[in-house]
């Protein structure tokens, strides 16, 4: 790891009075500015100028906060749950943070935002740092901003960070599978929620939370549920939450290059809880809380935190470079006149797609293919990136 | 070629529209906070009954660039000056737009708008005057909290 100054920005070619007014807000926001935290995942989620850089000062302090994914179909009481889990928390002595993603609508971009209407219990608590994010339409960017102000709540001290979503597509589940733990919500009396379910979500579950326990329809959800999870168990798929890290001294030079990224072989299988809950009249919510507790402690026993930490560095680098990769291409193809020019010359039938593709990526290739050459031992070490 | 140097910053406005005292009336604050979505605009809707001082709390957290409160209550004079003494204390009021709508008496306007309220926007008034209003007046980030 680097000093904790941390000077060894990303991009050297940052603008200076950036590169100061990020060592600043970082400053401030170690010292416990709640401005500063809230401006620092401002700049985060609107990927402004040097946010990296932002991000990457803020490493060194990460690793400390329990991460909770808490996902469910709309109207599950994801909300509310989050508020007393929050409560529960704090009466622990802990500190929460809370990322609250809400969708925007397609047609404006514009979002309400309406998850701080359940935030109750806490409120007039500073220690319990709620933040509301906006899909804003973006694909893929938006579990990206998510994460990095995970890292900002995490640097600032917070013991537990809470991640709430909708689960209702990739967007989302991409976002929970950044966090250790994974909390499922689901209501009885809707068999939508077993769609949901089929949809990719209960792969991901560690914690089962059946709320509006005292609904009828309860015990038929929870035998679904558990016939569901035995099938899964079934099916040897294996703990499909495979990211995600846990306590201080996750992952620090454990990059072993050879192994594969999203390896979880070698752990104790984790057995999904169930646990049912009235988050409206606070039952159950102990329960929660011991069950993520009892996951956080097989996340550190059994190893399996750390592996989840691997392959979320993992994923994290190579969404990086990818990102950095499409900006090169980008430019390279506005060198070359532009997208709608190459288009052109296919039309005309001068050439096609494939071509055009090839003479842009063959000198990139090649300068790879060189490189590679170059250093054929040493230029494969994931910890240069993972760790800066 | 960093993707961090460049790059448009892309910011829609963020707003909180909160109801605040001893007020149950919140369809004036779902029309606003409706509006302003079909306008661009991230809103943050606080619920009803909140305390001064968790408006302060929201509006800090969520990094916004307006508080718009609505009040119809009449207890105006008591509550606004709270919460911009809140919005001061955490450094937060002097990039902050402050709108208030609802019932204001027009001899309480001046000391409101004293205290640093930018606008009141009373009953009957025009939706896009009041977008528009925010569209042009939300302050440019000064970027540094300290």
């Amino acid at each position: 790891m680097t000093d904790p100054s941390h000077d060894s920005s990303p991009a050297a070619d940052l603008d200076p009075e950036v590169a100061d007014r990020n060592r600043r807000l970082v400053a401030a926001l170690l010292d416990g500015e709640h401005r500063a935290l809230a401006r620092v995942i401002s700049r985060i989620e609107d990927r402004a100028p040097g946010h990296r850089d932002l991000v990457s000062r803020l490493h060194p302090h990460t690793g400390t906060a329990a991460v909770i994914g808490i996902t469910g179909s709309p109207g599950a009481g994801k909300s509310t749950l989050v508020d007393k889990l929050a409560a529960a928390y704090r009466d622990r002595g802990e500190t929460v943070g809370v990322v609250a993603v809400d969708p925007a609508s397609p047609y404006s971009g514009g979002s309400v935002l309406g998850d701080r209407i359940r935030m109750a219990a806490t409120v007039g608590d500073m220690d319990v740092f709620v933040r509301s994010m906006s899909a804003r339409g973006r694909l893929g960017g938006l579990s990206t901003a998510t994460t990095d102000a995970v890292h900002a709540l995490d640097a600032f001290g917070k013991d537990v960070v809470l991640v709430e979503t909708v689960g209702a597509g990739q967007n989302e589940v991409d976002i929970v599978r950044t966090a250790d733990t994974v909390a499922v919500v689901v209501q009885p009396g809707s068999g939508d929620d077993i769609q949901m379910l089929k949809a990719g979500i209960l792969e991901i579950g560690d914690v089962f939370a059946v709320n509006k326990a005292d609904m009828d329809g309860v015990d038929r959800l929870i035998a679904e549920l558990e016939e569901m999870l035995h099938r899964r168990d079934g099916d040897g798929a294996g703990a499909g939450s495979a990211a995600g890290h846990h306590g201080p001294g996750a992952a620090p030079g454990d990059t072993d290059p050879t192994a594969p990224a999203d390896s979880d072989s070698g752990a104790p299988e984790w057995e999904p809880r169930v646990v049912t809950t009235v988050a409206t009249a606070g039952e159950g919510i102990d329960d929660l809380v011991d069950a993520f507790d009892a996951h956080a402690a097989y996340l550190r026993a059994s190893g399996a935190g750390t592996e989840r930490a691997r392959s979320r560095h993992a994923a994290e680098i190579r969404r990086l470079v990818r990102e950095d990769a499409n900006v090169l291409l980008d430019a390279e193809i506005r060198r070359r006149g532009g997208l709608d020019a190459l288009a052109d010359r296919v039309l005309a039938g001068e050439t096609d797609p494939y071509t055009v593709a090839s003479e842009i990526l063959d000198p990139i290739a090649d300068c790879v293919d060189a490189a590679g050459e170059d250093a054929a031992t040493d230029g494969d070490d994931p910890s240069a990136l993972g760790d800066e | 070629m960093s993707a961090d140097a460049g790059g448009e910053r892309n910011r829609p406005i963020r707003c909180l529209i909160a109801k605040v005292g001893l007020d149950g009336h919140d369809r004036g604050a779902h029309v606003i906070a409706r509006a302003f979505r079909d306008a661009g605009f991230e809103v943050v809707y606080s619920g009803l009954h909140r305390a001064p001082e968790e408006i302060v709390q929201a509006a800090v957290q969520e990094d916004v660039d307006v508080l718009g409160i609505s009040i119809l209550s009449g207890a105006h004079n008591t509550l606004v000056p709270k919460i911009v003494e809140g919005l001061k204390e955490y450094g937060a009021f002097t990039d902050t737009l402050l709108i208030v709508g609802g019932i204001i008496p027009e001899e309480d306007r001046d000391g409101l708008r004293e205290m640093g309220v930018a606008a009141i926007f009373g009953p009957g008034t025009p939706m896009q005057e009041t977008v528009d209003f925010v569209r042009e007046n939300a302050p440019a980030r000064t970027d540094d909290p300290a």
